[in-house]
């Protein structure tokens, strides 16, 4: 296990120096932020001025050697806007968004698996049919047009729910939270539903398909052999095996919720990481851009990493491969 | 032949599929005494796995067992129980052992889970007896320190230990049937003899009547009492083992006995019998087994040959009994 550790660190490591470069590259090829940036009238020497002091006169590689020097010490550089560090900036919005993800996240769970697993267990029935064909609205609906029907049937017409923001937030270990006051939570269900959907979707796909295939294992029939309760058969033997599959879409998939959420906290004005990359992208703030493309690539490899290590639990077949390597 | 535990009669099958309805298993009846082991023969599709599966109540959709059957184990009647009686035989009074030892353990779950839930769906007992039951019954089946052995999850065993994993947790409940679809197939020879001595002691000592299914005659010489053959879906011949390899009577028997490699026959092609066998999708009127047969004549195409009772408790389907045998008296 721990040479699994290692090796999987290593390979993370690679993962966000080989992004590190091509963001870097990437987001300084586009627009002059000095332009953006400097009042409209500002002149040849005041635009000289900005840039200076921007550190953009400086040549390509000279930048980017900067750019990975203060990278490795923890600083992204210093937004061009907001004129504090960019990673502060948008880890003040963090907190917003990895509480949406991780409500979607649940919300996903809590839909899909069981959806799945009944639409699995009696495919031919009109409830799997219909749960089947109900999951492909959820692939096929745009976010943004799913986020705006639910504001105006739950927030609009039926007045239950409030359309926009953040609500309510109190202070756990010093970061904001919404998910523990009932304002929070009333402002965190339409969007974390919105963003929930396509997931739910994504899950009950998956877990019917896995509840199909593990149904017909020989061990589900050695299992019905001995005598076991349908329950048992499905809580233990084939929830357990299906979940494999499920695990490993969901903890990529919350990577994908949490640095992707910009179309729902746009429709929702939630003020959540989303939001700021538009604004920023926006406003040519590359420190920001890049920033976040960076912060992005170290949740995905976290999570990555992560769900390895879940499925080594989950799965003993992957830590006996492993202990024997 | 002591008192039948396990008595069939008239069992069939039917599996409702696009093609038509496959008759897999057609009107066949045997039975089995207390101790008694009986060898289920036949080749790849003639039904004697679905028999196997029929026995514990464990035909799913579109498959169907046809409501005249009667399957009694210990005189208790089976076919047309509801589910909850019948998962309360499952395992407590009919056990079943599966063909692939890879396949037929949980991957994720630890040995231990696996056989104290099979104790635990049968009765209140504790965890603790449940699992010194089964640390019991791993020693049993020779799987050395047992008490460590429980706590491993089936990929840390090899094709054979796991085979004996299954037919331990198959018997923790002291079944009155144990039915083992070819469990040794998938195994070396060597381990396959293992096994079968194993399994044969096992049943001995409870009393357990043992049907044994599959294709390796010479598996059945050794091992049964009496043997049935089975061609697309009916029982053509049945009889004591010794008397049905020594001199069988339907010819499909005798062929299959000819099949059999040996060392005689150095040097000569192998023996086999030509053709293959029939799809079960509406088969013809007359005997199955007639396109493929030496013998056949006009009679063997129109009409199904009766199962008729010869001397010695044997029994055959066929117009042209070989090896004259004697009629029992009716």
């Amino acid at each position: 296990m721990l040479v699994y550790l290692i090796r999987r660190i290593g390979q993370s490591v690679l993962v966000v120096a080989v992004m590190a470069t091509l963001v870097f590259l990437a987001v300084y090829a586009v627009g002059d932020p000095v332009a953006i940036l400097a009042s409209p009238d500002a002149d040849d020497q005041e635009l000289r001025a900005i840039t200076a002091r921007l550190g953009l006169d400086r040549p390509l590689y000279e930048q980017f050697g900067i750019f990975i020097w203060n990278a490795l010490q923890g600083d992204l550089g210093r937004s061009f806007v907001y004129a504090q560090p960019a990673v502060d900036v948008i880890l003040q919005r963090f907190p917003a968004t990895m509480e949406l993800a991780l409500v979607a996240l649940i919300f996903s769970i809590l839909l899909g698996v069981p959806l799945g697993v009944i639409a699995g267990l009696k495919p031919e029935s009109i409830l799997g049919r219909t749960i089947m064909t109900t999951s492909i609205f959820g692939f096929s609906l745009p976010n943004f047009w799913l986020g705006l029907m639910l504001i105006l049937f739950f927030a609009v017409q039926l007045r239950w729910l409030p359309a926009s923001g953040r609500g309510e937030t109190v202070d756990v270990f010093g970061v904001p939270l919404s998910m523990f006051t009932w304002d929070g939570l009333r402002h965190l269900f339409l969007p974390a539903l919105t963003l929930s959907l396509y997931k739910a979707s994504l899950v009950i796909r998956i877990a019917q398909a896995g509840t199909r295939e593990v149904m017909l294992q020989d061990y589900v029939r050695f299992a019905r052999a001995k005598g076991l309760s349908r329950n048992r058969i499905v809580f233990v033997h084939v929830l357990k095996n299906m979940m494999i599959p499920v695990v490993t879409v969901l903890g990529l998939e919350l990577g994908s919720m949490i640095a992707f959420a910009v179309v729902t906290e746009t429709v929702f004005a939630y003020p959540g990481m989303g939001k700021l990359l538009i604004d920023s992208i926006g406003r040519l703030d590359r420190p920001v851009i890049v920033a976040y493309l960076m912060l992005t690539v170290v949740i995905f490899v976290i999570i990555n990493l992560v769900v390895d290590l879940l499925y080594a639990a989950i799965d003993p077949r992957v830590r006996l491969t492993d202990s024997k390597g | 032949m002591s008192k039948a535990v396990l008595d069939v009669k008239d069992l069939s099958v039917r599996f409702r599929t696009r093609e038509g309805v496959v008759t897999a298993v057609n009107n066949i009846s045997f039975s089995v005494g207390a101790g008694e082991v009986l060898g289920l023969v036949g080749e790849s599709g003639s039904g004697k796995s679905v028999t196997g599966l029929a026995v514990l109540g464990l035909i799913d959709p579109p498959g169907e067992v046809s409501a005249n059957s009667s399957i009694k184990v210990n005189g208790r009647e089976l076919v047309g129980l509801p589910e909850e009686p019948l998962r309360k035989i499952r395992g407590k009074d009919v056990a079943m052992i599966f063909q692939d030892p890879m396949t037929t353990l949980n991957p994720v779950l630890r040995i231990d889970t696996q056989m104290i839930e099979a104790i635990r769906a049968h009765e209140k007992i504790s965890e603790k007896a449940a699992r010194e039951r089964a640390r019991q019954a791993l020693e049993k089946v020779g799987i050395p320190s047992a008490d460590e052995r429980l706590k491993a999850y089936p990929g840390q065993f090899s094709g054979g230990m796991r085979q004996r994993v299954a037919i331990a947790t198959a018997l923790l409940n002291r079944p009155t049937v144990l039915v083992a679809d070819e469990p040794t197939t998938a195994l070396d020879v060597t381990i396959q003899a293992q096994i079968l001595s194993e399994v044969q002691d096992l049943c001995a000592e409870t009393g357990t009547a043992l049907v044994w299914i599959t294709h390796d005659l010479s598996v059945v010489a050794g091992l049964a009492d009496r043997v049935a053959v089975m061609y697309a879906g009916r029982i053509v011949e049945e009889g004591p083992v010794t008397a049905v390899l020594e001199a069988p009577i339907h010819p499909y028997a005798a062929g299959l006995i000819g099949s059999v490699p040996s060392r005689n026959k150095r040097g000569e092609p192998l023996a086999q019998i030509r053709g293959m066998t029939p799809s079960l999708v509406n088969l013809p009127p007359g005997c199955p087994f007639a396109p493929r047969c030496d013998y056949a004549t006009e009679i063997c195409q129109t009409t199904m040959p009766e199962a008729t009772p010869y001397e010695g408790e044997r029994a055959a389907r066929c117009h042209h009994p070989l090896s004259s045998p004697t009629p029992a008296a009716a």
